[in-house]
C-alpha cells in the first residue's frame, strides 16, 4: 500500500540505542553528520533557505515559550472578564495578547478548581500548544507520559509530586484532533499582593500541562 | 493502522523521564531536523496528516528505539522520496545528482515570522450538518484500518457524552492519504475512566477525546 522503506528508519536509529533520556557527546554523532549531510543536499538543490532553518530554530529557542502561555494565564488571574473570554474562545483570547499561529491556530483552554484538575497529554503523537507553551519537553514526548497519563493520571501526578484528594475529579484531555489545550491553573493562595507581571513569573509550563500546581516562592512571599 | 505510536495504556513503560531545566534542542542537528521538517513542509507535498502517518509506519521496535527528532529525520527522508523532492541516490551521497536544476526556495527566511505566526487551520468553513449534538450519547465505532486514524484503540466500542462541538474540520483518515478533506465536524466527547479502564480508575475521573464524526455512533 505504502512505499515505505524501513533500512532508511533502521539507519537513522542506530544512534539513539539505549539512551535513556540524552547523550551529550563530544565528537559530532553519525546521525548529526547524516543531518548535516541532509541540509547540504537541500540547499544545494535549492529546496531550502539555510537562513529560513536559522530563523526557525532561532524562533523556538528564543521566541516562542512558555513565557506566552504564562501571560495568558496571569491575565485571566487578574481580569475576570478576559478569562470568561478565555474559557469560550481560547483562540480569540489568547490572539488579543499577540499570540497563536503553529499549533496554536485552534486552541481551548480548562480550568483547573479546588473540585477538578486537568491534565493534557497525546497519546497517539506529540500534539502540544507550540504558540504559548513552546516545543515540548522530552518527557511530554515519551512512551511514559502518553502511555500512562490516560490510564493513570493521579499515579502520573503522583510522579511529579502533586497528590490529589479522591474527591478531586481529574479531567485528561487526549489532543486526539488538531485541538490545542492549555491548562488555567488555579491562582496561589495569598497572592492578592502580586500584579500581573508578577504572577506570570510564577506559572510553569508544568502547570499549564497540568502536571504541577503553581506556588509562590517564600522568597516572593508578603513580609 | 494499530501501531506503536497508539500508546494510550500501555503497561510496562517505567517512569516518565523527567530533565529539570530541559533545553529545547539538546543537540544542534535536533534544531536543524525541526527547522528542516518545517522549511520543506513549504513545498506543499504533503499535509499534516501525511506527516504523522508517516511517522506511524516506522516499524515499532524502530519507533521505539528511535528519538523523537531521529522519527523527524527518518518521516521527513521517507518524505521527500516519495514524492520526489530528492533521490535515495541523492540522500546517500549528500549532494545532487549530476545535472540537477537548482530550484527556489518556497520558505526564505524573511518569512518565517508570518509564515509561524499565521499557521495553517486544520477548520473549514463549510455548512456541513452535525451528526451529533451536545449531551448526546455516542459509541466510538469498533474499527481498525490500516491508514492513518485518530481514534485510539484504547476508546473504540466505548460509550462517552458529546461535551462540546468544535466546528468542522478536516478529515486525518482521508487527507493522510491524499484522498480528499472529507470535511466534517469534530466534537469533545467525554468518557467516564471507568467505562476505559474498569473498576480501577476512579469513579470521579474522566478522559476526553476529540472526535470526528466519522468515528462515532449513536449510543
Amino acid at each position: 500500500m505504502n512505499d515505505h522503506h524501513p533500512a532508511d528508519h533502521h539507519a537513522a536509529g542506530e544512534e539513539a540505542r539505549h539512551h535513556g533520556g540524552h547523550e551529550h557527546q563530544a565528537v559530532p554523532s553519525d546521525l548529526a553528520l547524516r543531518v548535516k549531510a541532509l541540509e547540504s543536499l537541500l540547499v544545494d538543490k535549492g529546496l531550502v533557505d539555510p537562513a529560513a532553518l536559522d530563523a526557525l530554530v532561532d524562533m523556538y529557542e528564543r521566541k516562542v515559550g512558555p513565557r506566552n502561555g504564562a501571560r495568558v494565564v496571569a491575565r485571566a488571574w487578574v481580569d475576570p472578564a478576559y478569562k470568561e473570554r478565555l474559557l469560550r474562545d481560547a483562540t480569540a483570547a489568547i490572539a488579543e495578547l499577540g499570540y497563536g499561529g503553529a499549533q496554536g491556530e485552534h486552541m481551548r483552554v480548562v480550568e483547573n478548581t479546588p473540585a477538578v484538575h486537568n491534565l493534557i497529554v497525546c497519546t497517539l503523537c506529540s500534539c502540544y500548544p507550540w504558540s504559548v507553551l513552546g516545543l515540548p519537553p522530552v518527557w511530554y514526548k515519551s512512551a511514559a507520559y502518553r502511555s500512562r497519563a490516560v490510564i493513570d493520571p493521579r499515579g502520573v501526578l503522583r510522579e511529579f509530586g502533586l497528590e490529589l484528594p479522591d474527591d478531586v475529579e481529574v479531567r485528561v484531555w487526549d489532543s486526539t484532533a488538531e485541538l490545542r489545550y492549555l491548562v488555567l491553573p488555579e491562582r496561589p493562595a495569598h497572592s492578592e499582593h502580586l500584579g500581573e507581571e508578577e504572577l506570570a513569573a510564577l506559572v510553569t509550563r508544568d502547570a499549564m500541562v497540568g502536571v504541577a500546581r503553581v506556588t509562590i516562592p517564600p522568597g516572593a512571599r508578603r513580609p | 493502522m494499530n501501531g506503536v505510536h497508539d500508546m494510550g495504556g500501555m503497561h510496562g513503560v517505567g517512569r516518565i523521564p523527567y530533565e529539570p531545566d530541559e533545553p529545547v534542542f539538546h543537540e544542534p542537528w535536533e534544531g536543524r531536523v525541526f527547522a528542516l521538517n518545517l522549511a520543506m513542509r513549504a513545498w506543499r507535498k504533503w499535509n499534516i496528516d501525511a506527516g504523522r502517518y508517516e511517522i506511524e509506519l516506522i516499524p515499532p521496535a524502530e519507533y521505539l528505539r528511535m528519538s523523537y527528532y531521529e522519527r523527524w529525520f527518518a518521516r521527513l527522508v521517507a518524505l521527500m522520496v516519495k514524492t520526489g523532492l530528492v533521490t535515495r541516490e541523492e540522500v546517500a551521497a549528500g549532494r545532487p545528482a549530476p545535472g540537477t536544476t537548482r530550484a527556489e526556495p518556497p520558505l526564505r527566511a524573511a518569512r518565517v515570522s508570518s509564515m509561524t505566526r499565521t499557521g495553517a487551520a486544520a477548520s473549514r468553513d463549510l455548512p456541513v450538518a452535525p451528526r451529533f449534538q451536545v449531551h448526546q450519547r455516542v459509541r466510538a465505532r469498533m474499527m481498525h484500518p490500516q491508514g492513518h486514524t485518530r481514534l485510539p484503540r484504547y476508546v473504540r466500542g466505548r460509550v462517552g457524552t458529546v461535551e462540546r462541538d468544535h466546528g468542522v474540520y478536516v478529515f486525518p483518515d482521508s487527507n493522510a492519504l491524499f484522498a480528499g478533506e472529507r470535511p466534517q465536524h469534530v466534537y469533545s466527547v467525554r468518557f467516564a475512566a471507568r467505562e476505559l479502564w474498569g473498576d480501577q480508575a476512579s469513579a470521579r475521573d474522566a478522559v476526553y477525546l476529540d472526535l470526528w464524526d466519522e468515528y462515532l455512533e449513536a449510543a
